[in-house]
């Protein structure tokens, strides 16, 4: 007969449970947002927890470094953009596609890339993210240049999604898919064979992991997260800029990753929260706000040097381990 | 030809500002694996104190010299309060850390200077030694010259010197060197204030070409990051190298191709180098661990 | 468990963690500035020349009895950081009006929360497309762009160059006044026979400039950037030994630039607003009292130079308090209504007359031309060349 205690232990193990106390949060924080600047703050964390994610992915658990991940934010973002105006495809379509090619992109260079090691790896996705961020500026045609261009609501037969509230909701729930996404992979041959990889990529290949296949298919699953991530950026503002794709933004993409956590499903939705909370925080500080941002940063990955979530975890739940 | 002669003067005028920049990743990277994503704030440190000084009535060389000073205590300030508190933590971890410090060092600048642009007068004057049709900056001689100088300097540093056998020791096996007596700390601090003071004086040095601003040294951090990995990291000859090509190759770019993606070019070109030597082209080639 | 329930407390920390909103009975005005990041060099002087004049309005009693409360958020160049600050300043602060968006690219995203939040919105970017098509509740101070090129345009024509070279920064001051000076070109006689770009924080632009010499037929050159690029243009250009007249545009727009590019710069020529040459306009002038005004409270206080960009700060706020006095307060259908109804305000950028389908109210006439020469501007009258 199962104990009450043996079938929660047997939930807690259940790869999903980590998920449960997030969906109570995000039931009841709304009822807390005094206005639609909090449910606007809200909305960009859940888009920045979708793209950290499929980050978390590839640099924690696969330990393939990318400093160019906002390029392929930018590819989703660009597409949802330019799909209605130009080319009179459907913003729903248009997301589709922009996630789709996408994953083309990550597939035709990730085969070369991946190739590489460590810092060599690093600075090839830096110059594939910066290749992209000079291609939206410069090819104004399609673009709108510099300047940027206006996006299209997003439109589901007769209704339109206008209302902050209503993009928490939906971005709530797709960074919900996400996770169980990830999870799922993460708990899969695929995912262990991930992590074998990134404990010793020749102790894997000895054990008949098709290494390069593995590296190439979770840079394409992340690709696609980002690319995700980066639709709704530019649907939810109703306009995008070439720096979407930029260099500084991936490198907050990677800061969130590793302030969350690397490997760690909530840290990605925690290092998001963090570096898109703190600026707004931070503004009653003034001309100081930047120097804090930095030591703040620094502070944190000193005193929490595995990230916040596993840290936390390990000092919370330490007679366990 | 006088075309092509310009575009190699340009091409060494930019390689020359990278390469001095990228030569100051070196030492901190060798001694303890840590990109410092804050060597751009260095270089900014160095012109923009310099600058400043000099407005408070300082004269520019003793300005430049309290400069290079002043950013070699704040490279030291930088190990001791934010790497060297983080020691066990994973490469990711310390790079996170020098990317606040560079964000930290830049909102400081913000507060402390001001948001417009700056130059400094140039060693030898600006007017420019034409050649077969072309010109060049004498500055641009300097900042070559300095580069390699600084190269051969660590060179002897590193082979000659019993710290810089020390800091190869501490590189290769931290515990190790520990272990014969070698204070790893103190080693490490002072290649980080080395870097910060090689970051100044390319600051001081720059300017003159490049002016400068309280956020310039975010794009010279990129550059000098992309210098160094295509000379192959780790190696100041390498950085060099890796600095002055990536002049050449955004300039011809610019002449030849287009101006508007010449930065493009320049990174496809590295990539392409890459593929075919992984470890760029000064790099030891890297041991894997089993 | 303990771990997710302290994970969900601090979600709970962070999400409430917003700032403490005063609820105070003055008018708030709010301005998001690019006062950090590569446009600080146009948002740091609007910052300043706001917080100055602000401070000095309610010195004096404020508007129609009326203390204003500003409140300055910095997008650091960022649309979407921009946009964010916009949902602020109409959510949490109940901001009254708007005066601010120091780049296209943060004003063309900022537009949508304003016109919603239907409060008005008078922004200090350069693009024509701010104004065009009219929007009911955006307004603009700064010249427009294509003004520039006409202005830059007219003068060529005046001394007999009708081809020339165009060298841009790719970044969006850049483009935009380029892409209006090729539209306007035809209409004005003058044919852009070749054009080249530059990155904005380039330190060398021979390959472009050397190019630009070796093409036939250009009689003179026009330089579309801002920040440091034209700067180093200038220094390249005599650099390299090329005799053309060469034309920078108002995005040079202070004295600094004079340091910068050194001697380099002798005789190269800009449309600019009054405020660059105040004390040398004629004393029949009637913007001469506002932008000496404007100069002095700005240099002294500061310790800097003028810059036209924080003279737009200064006309926005200025015709925003004007509005708000002959409407009898701060309500946004009203002030939106005065701003409008905004007739020969003189400012440091020109005379201002807003109409229905004109919300900058600038003409050609409010820009000069100016030389620069031995360091300092002389301003080239309209008739001479």
């Amino acid at each position: 007969m199962l104990t009450r205690t043996d079938r929660f232990r047997r939930l807690q193990r259940h790869r999903l449970f980590p998920l449960i106390p997030l969906v109570a949060v995000i039931v009841v924080l709304p009822l807390l947002f005094p206005s639609a600047y909090y449910f606007r703050v809200a909305a960009l964390v859940f888009i920045f927890a979708i793209a950290a994610l499929g980050l978390n992915l590839l640099m924690g658990f696969a330990g393939q470094v990318s400093l160019g991940h906002a390029g392929f934010m930018g590819v989703g973002a660009y597409a949802v953009a330019i799909g209605p105006s130009q080319l009179n495809i459907a913003p729903l379509f248009s997301f589709v596609l922009g996630a789709a090619f996408s994953a083309l992109l990550a597939f035709a260079v990730g085969r070369p890339i991946l190739r590489l090691r460590g810092h060599y790896l690093a600075v090839a996705t830096l110059g594939f993210g910066v290749l992209l961020t000079i291609v939206f500026t410069n090819e104004a045609k399609w673009t709108g240049g510099p300047d940027g261009m206006a996006v299209q609501q997003l439109a589901v037969v007769n209704w339109t999604l206008r209302r902050v509230s209503t993009w928490y909701w939906v971005l709530a729930a797709s960074f919900l898919v996400s996770a169980v996404i990830a999870l799922n992979l993460i708990d899969s041959p695929t995912g262990r064979a991930l992590r074998a990889i990134h404990d010793s990529e020749r102790a894997a290949r000895v054990l008949g992991v098709d290494v390069a296949q593995k590296k190439l298919a979770v840079f394409v699953i992340s690709a696609v997260y980002a690319s995700v991530a980066g639709s709704f950026f530019a649907l939810i503002n109703g306009y995008i800029t070439p720096d979407v794709s930029g260099f500084l933004r991936s490198i907050e993409l990677v800061a969130m990753v590793v302030l969350g956590g690397m490997g760690s499903v909530v840290g990605s939705l925690i290092g998001s929260a963090v570096l898109v909370i703190l600026p707004q925080a931070l503004t009653i500080f003034h001309d100081y706000e930047h120097a804090i941002l930095g030591l703040t940063l620094m502070a944190v990955m000193i005193f929490l040097r595995r990230g916040i979530v596993p840290s936390l975890s390990a000092a919370l739940s330490g007679s366990h381990k | 030809m006088a075309a092509f002669l310009q575009f190699t003067f340009s091409g060494l005028t930019v390689g020359a500002v990278y390469a001095l920049v990228a030569v100051g990743f070196t030492l901190i990277y060798n001694a303890s694996d840590v990109v410092n994503f804050a060597q751009g704030e260095f270089v900014m440190l160095g012109g923009m104190v310099t600058i400043f000084l000099g407005y408070a009535g300082i004269p520019v060389p003793l300005a430049a010299v309290f400069a290079v000073f002043i950013t070699t205590m704040v490279g030291l300030a930088l190990y001791r309060f934010g790497i060297a508190p983080a020691r066990d933590a994973s490469a990711v971890t310390l790079i996170i850390i020098t990317i606040g410090a560079s964000i930290f060092l830049r909102g400081i600048a913000e507060i402390i200077f001001d948001k417009r642009f700056h130059s400094l007068p140039a060693l030898f004057g600006s007017d420019p030694i034409r050649i077969g049709g072309a010109s060049i900056l004498p500055q641009t001689v300097i900042v070559l010259a300095s580069a390699l100088l600084i190269v051969c300097l660590l060179w002897a540093f590193i082979g000659r010197t019993l710290y810089g056998k020390a800091v190869v020791a501490t590189s290769s096996n931290r515990m190790a060197a520990t272990l014969v007596g070698i204070n790893t700390r103190t080693i490490v601090g002072a290649c980080f204030a080395i870097s910060a003071a090689i970051g100044a004086i390319a600051g001081v040095l720059v300017t003159p070409i490049t002016l400068t601003s309280y956020n310039v040294g975010t794009l010279l951090a990129l550059k000098g990051f992309a210098a160094i990995m295509l000379g192959g990291i780790g190696s100041a000859m390498g950085a060099v190298v890796g600095g002055v090509l990536l002049g050449l190759f955004e300039a011809f770019a610019a002449g030849y191709l287009s101006a508007s993606y010449k930065d493009a070019v320049a990174f496809v070109v590295i990539l392409a180098v890459l593929f075919a030597m992984p470890q760029g082209l000064f790099g030891k080639r890297m041991v894997e661990r089993v | 468990m303990m771990q997710k329930i302290a994970i969900a407390a601090l979600l709970i920390g962070l999400a409430v963690s917003g700032t403490a909103g005063s609820a105070t009975a003055q008018v708030k005005v709010g301005a998001v500035l690019s006062a950090s990041g590569p446009a600080s060099f146009l948002g740091d002087p609007e910052r300043k020349t706001l917080d100055l004049y602000v401070e000095d309005i309610n010195r004096q009693g404020g508007v129609n009895g009326q203390k204003l409360q500003l409140v300055i958020y910095d997008d650091g160049g960022d649309a979407n950081a921009a946009r964010t600050f916009a949902t602020r300043l109409v959510e949490e602060d109940k901001v009254a009006a708007m005066v601010g968006g120091t780049t296209t690219g943060t004003t063309l995203a900022m537009i949508p929360v304003f016109e919603d939040a239907q409060i008005p919105f008078i922004s200090l970017a350069g693009a024509v497309q701010i104004i065009e098509p009219v929007r009911k509740w955006v307004f603009k101070t700064p010249h427009t762009d294509r003004m520039a090129c006409e202005k830059i345009f007219d003068d060529l024509k005046r001394r007999k160059l009708t081809t020339v070279a165009l060298i841009s920064g790719t970044d969006a001051f850049g483009k935009s006044m380029r892409d209006q000076c090729v539209a306007v070109a035809p209409k004005a006689g003058i044919t852009i026979a070749y054009e080249e770009t530059y990155g904005p924080a380039d330190s060398d632009m021979t390959p472009q400039l050397t190019k630009i010499k070796a093409a036939t037929g250009i009689q003179a050159v026009v330089c579309a950037g801002f920040g440091q690029g034209p700067a180093i243009v200038t220094r390249n250009y005599r650099q390299l030994g090329i005799e053309y007249p060469l034309y920078q545009s108002h995005g040079v727009a202070s004295k600094q630039f004079v340091g910068l590019a050194g001697a380099a710069a002798n005789g190269v020529r800009l449309p600019a607003a009054a405020l660059l040459v105040a004390n040398k306009l004629p004393d029949s002038d009637r913007q001469k009292p506002v932008v000496v005004g404007y100069q002095n409270t700005f240099e002294t206080k500061t310790g800097q130079s003028v810059s036209t960009f924080g003279g737009h700060a200064y006309d926005g706020l200025m015709i925003l308090v004007e509005a708000a006095k002959r409407a009898g307060g701060f309500d946004s259908g009203k002030l939106r209504d005065e701003i409008e109804r905004t007739k020969t305000y003189v400012g440091t950028g020109g005379v201002v007359t807003m109409s229905p389908s004109d919300h900058l109210g600038l003409d050609l006439s409010a820009f000069r031309l100016l030389e620069i020469k031995d360091g300092d501007w002389i301003m080239i009258p309209d008739s001479a060349s």
